[in-house]
């Protein structure tokens, strides 16, 4: 036979660069600009797509094959899960407010992850990234699917669950990490990547994903277990695309590394800000808690993240510019925040609550410096006036900060008992920020920030016009049943009820 | 504490989601709709695109296709991540049982020359083309609008990049790392192959997701599977001693059947929201189409001497009947 | 020196690459969590594909990892025969 047949076994990498790298072409009918319009406009420089090194070189009929083993052992567990009315093996349905954040909040994220990663696996000119920024496309609105259908069985016994589509793009706190992905969508495929890819898979998932999902398994949750691990364990391929995007760009060009360095600095803060909603979950919404937000960010974002600023140094990579603020505001922001939350919980679709005298006990263990001394008294304050008959509530409005989008709740560096509120004007308008970092971003890209959509001017507007019946229509919230107490709400009174059917006669 | 729970029978509060209460009813709703309806932002969009501050971050006008609901473009598969992956894993475990039955028994070694060359020249250079189906349809999933039509894209793109590896992997087979050499020449350079080579390229300049969805999934592979798969591989070539060929390329077979029911429903769904999108259609189709087909001509020409504008033709009519069947009158 | 990690579910299918990664790292240390087990190694953790092998009984394609895989810290660098996690 004339064919020369090559039956050297190649090796995995070089199969793998047969069957990615090689399919793409110097394009020549068309110019390659105006195929990959948006490739320079950032300012980075990349002289050869080819160094790009693949981490995790899988080919579709692999994925395929072990994305099925993982969807199928998901589906038996949420359907075993559901048939056994697994969610009255909690631990208390407390714990739902966690998930009922999750659902609002994050979720959505992880489909505008999709559609941002979808663009960038069509943007860039290069083929390694492309590939690898596609599958976690797919692998993106997997997870906003999984977590769905997980959560659709709690929705079906419980409230706060069933307006999240609604909530995502109405409801106050939703608008932080919506804000979130909207900026990462709103830049160009680098800094997208920067944004999520390396800031938030990389430097903060963990976070989110590897302690808090620990706690839902000891928290009897063995439905949003099994969407957290499952899902994460995409995030291991996508975290190391992450990083891998970044050595690139550092690689590259020197010029890349200032515009590395600044989105580094913008995003770990963004991202930082965003956890904030997760240091809560951690610390107050878990009945039972495996550790504390503190010791979780000792492991994950101290110890991870200087290990990988330490690495990245040869490049001239320093840490991101609010390391040190987020170290000290880990002792802070979750007790802030919850406070923040039980004050306007007539605005939220889940249930918050003063911790009880236990709660608070493992808080001052876990929080030796800060709990007993700026927190424990504000609760036990809230604590007697619930008693009084008076609780507290907080109908006035709180400004957001135009960047994050939060309630500017947290306090000054270095001064616990003094609330941190920074200012600009920009074309004659006054603009409010939570902390220098957030007023940073801002004066970077002005003309980006003034556009944010701000949650509570809107209760001014049309159609709501400051009628806060109307608002709660607007944001499909059923008061008196979504928000509020745990304490006397339907979602405790049915789980009582329900756990006492099953355990006695 | 150990709870028996089955024997607890307790009754849900709700049936389903808020959105999907308004959209189908108030009764349990199916995991695709779940997945797919509404999970996209709609509304109090944050900022306009850096690179592009005259689109919005989701854009319906992106398209000359006008939709009052962009929803109403069901997928007939009714795919969500979980169901597209399983069924792509029970095919791609098929495709393996397949080329380990050609290896085991060495039948790529006792093709017949001609067949073996035909194969390579036919097939391989083809993984470029699906590579930029791929890029077209990661392009309609990021700037199309709405889930229900953009998360099939998304997959498609997935199975497009799959394709284009089972192609290379038949050009390693059949010929080595030489015939994917050789076929990257060829799609380079060798002039049967400039028209396809010109087409892809121009289709991955366009920026109108729908477009791109119509010339690259209604027309170009409309034209290029039947007349590649069906007539060249498991007619002509099966014909001739090529038995292991087709059932190297058993998969592109039936991805295609499979996937013409979405295109198929997509296009009586879009038709028949109104007069102008009907009109947009059959004038991107109408264009598409002449392209293709002088596209196709060559490369049949290459591995066939007769028949070649007649099959080609015939291809072309049951394309346009095909068309015709979804209410788009070209 | 910097940490590297990997964390696998806990399960029936992750026993004997556990075992492999304890044989093949010394200086591991090997945290049971609920429903996760995660593993530390001062700057560097390999796993092997043999030692997989051995401790299962049957061919592993490292590729397989990832069905149970719930997150590392480190580059990564990956052949057929390797896994390996590393801060240079």
């Amino acid at each position: 036979m004339d064919t020369p047949v090559n039956k050297k076994k190649l090796s995995l990498k070089e199969k793998y660069s047969y069957l990615t790298r090689d399919l793409a072409w110097e394009p020549s009918y068309q110019k390659k600009e105006d195929l990959f319009p948006y490739a320079t406009y950032e300012g980075i420089k990349v002289h050869d797509w080819s160094k790009w090194e693949d981490p995790f070189r899988l080919t579709m009929d692999a994925y395929w094959k072990y994305q099925a083993e993982k969807e199928r052992k998901f589906y038996a567990i949420i359907d075993a899960f559901a048939q056994n009315n697994g969610h009255l093996k909690l631990t208390d349905a407390r714990y739902l407010s966690a998930l009922k954040i999750f659902l609002q909040a994050i979720s959505p994220g992880e489909y505008a992850a999709h559609k941002g990663f979808a663009r960038t696996g069509r943007e860039f000119p290069g083929v390694g990234p492309q590939v690898a920024c596609q599958m976690q496309a797919i692998d993106e609105i997997r997870h906003a699917q999984t977590q769905i259908h997980a959560m659709s069985n709690y929705n079906k016994f419980y409230n706060g669950f069933h307006g999240f589509a609604d909530q995502r793009d109405r409801i106050w706190y939703t608008s932080v990490p919506r804000s979130f992905f909207d900026d990462a969508m709103a830049s160009g495929p680098f800094e997208f990547m920067i944004a999520i890819g390396f800031s938030f898979e990389y430097v903060l998932t963990n976070l989110l994903f590897v302690p808090f999902m620990s706690g839902a398994a000891y928290n009897g949750d063995m439905s949003t277990v099994t969407f957290g691990f499952s899902a994460q364990s995409d995030e291991a391929r996508h975290m190391t695309l992450g990083l891998e995007c970044i050595k690139f760009m550092l690689e590259q060009d020197p010029d890349n590394v200032p515009i590395v360095q600044k989105w580094i600095d913008k995003w770990f803060w963004r991202g930082f800000r965003v956890l904030g909603l997760v240091s809560t979950m951690m610390d107050y919404m878990l009945p039972k808690r495996v550790m504390s937000w503190r010791e979780a960010w000792d492991i994950y974002g101290e110890e991870n993240g200087n290990a990988l600023f330490n690495d990245l140094a040869r490049y001239g990579i320093r840490p991101p510019k609010g390391w040190g603020d987020a170290a000290e505001a880990v002792d802070h922001m979750s007790h802030q925040f919850m406070l923040a939350l039980y004050q306007w919980n007539f605005g939220t679709a889940f249930h918050s609550w003063i911790p009880s005298d236990n709660d608070m006990d493992w808080l001052s263990k876990k929080y030796p410096n800060t709990f007993d001394k700026y927190y424990r008294p504000r609760w036990e304050h809230i604590k007697k006036l619930e008693a009084n008959g008076t609780p507290f509530k907080n109908y006035g409005l709180a400004k957001n900060c135009q960047t994050c989008q939060l309630p500017c709740v947290f306090t000054e560096p270095g001064d616990p008992t003094t609330l941190c509120h920074r200012e600009t004007e920009y074309k004659g308008e006054h603009y409010h920020f939570c902390s220098d970092h957030c007023r940073d971003i801002f004066q970077e890209e002005p003309e980006k920030y003034v556009q944010a959509w701000l949650p509570m001017p809107q209760l001014f507007q049309e159609p709501i016009n400051g009628d806060l019946e109307a608002w709660m229509k607007w944001v499909s919230l059923v008061d008196g049943e979504d928000n509020g107490d745990y304490q006397g709400s339907h979602d405790q009174t049915s789980f009582e009820k329900w756990r006492e059917m099953a355990t006695s006669n | 504490m150990q709870i028996d729970v089955r024997t607890v029978s307790i009754e849900p509060v709700r049936k389903t989601f808020d959105h999907l209460a308004r959209r189908f009813g108030n009764k349990p709703a199916s995991r695709y709709q779940e997945g797919s309806y509404d999970i996209q932002a709609a509304e109090n969009l944050h900022y306009r695109p850096t690179w592009d501050p005259d689109q919005e971050l989701y854009d319906p006008n992106l398209s000359r296709i006008r939709m009052k609901d962009w929803y109403d473009l069901k997928d007939p598969r009714q795919f969500y991540y979980s169901t597209y992956t399983l069924a792509r894993a029970r095919q791609q475990e098929n495709v393996e049982a397949n080329f380990a039955f050609v290896e085991a028994r060495g039948l790529q070694d006792m093709l017949p020359e001609d067949i073996v060359e035909k194969s390579l020249k036919l097939l391989v250079p083809l993984r470029h083309a699906a590579w930029g189906a791929n890029q077209n349809n990661t392009l309609a999933c990021g700037y199309g609008y709405g889930v229900v039509f953009t998360q099939p894209c998304m997959y498609h793109a997935m199975d497009n990049l799959g394709i284009s590896q089972y192609l290379s992997r038949i050009g390693l087979l059949l010929g080595g790392v030489e015939a994917l050499e050789q076929a990257k020449d060829a799609w380079l350079n060798d002039s049967a192959w400039q028209a396809l080579r010109r087409l892809v390229e121009d289709t991955m300049a366009i920026r109108d997701p729908f477009e791109v969805f119509v010339a690259q999934n209604v027309v170009l592979d409309g034209l290029l599977y039947p007349v590649v798969y069906e007539r060249l591989v498991d007619t002509y070539l099966a014909s001739q001693g090529g038995q292991a060929v087709a059932m190297l390329t058993q998969f592109m077979t039936n991805w295609f059947t499979e996937s013409k029911k979405w295109t198929n429903g997509v296009l009586k769904v879009t038709a028949a929201e109104s007069d102008e999108n009907a009109k947009v259609l059959a004038e991107w189709i109408n264009h598409w189409s002449d392209r293709a087909v002088s596209a196709i001509l060559p490369i049949v020409n290459s591995v066939l001497d007769e028949r070649v504008d007649e099959m080609v033709s015939e291809e072309l009519e049951a394309f346009r009947a095909r068309i015709a069947k979804t209410g788009i009158q070209l | 020196m910097s940490t590297v990690f990997i964390a696998f579910q806990t399960n029936e299918e992750t026993r004997p690459i556990i075992e492999a990664i304890e044989l093949d790292n010394p200086a591991a240390t090997v945290y049971q969590e609920p429903a996760m087990v995660k593993i530390d190694a001062p700057d560097e953790l390999v796993i092997r594909r043999e030692t997989i092998e051995e401790q299962m009984g049957r061919e592993y394609d490292l590729q397989e990892l990832q069905v149970n895989l719930i997150t590392m810290s480190g580059h990564l660098s990956e052949d057929e025969d390797t896994f390996t996690l590393s801060w240079k």
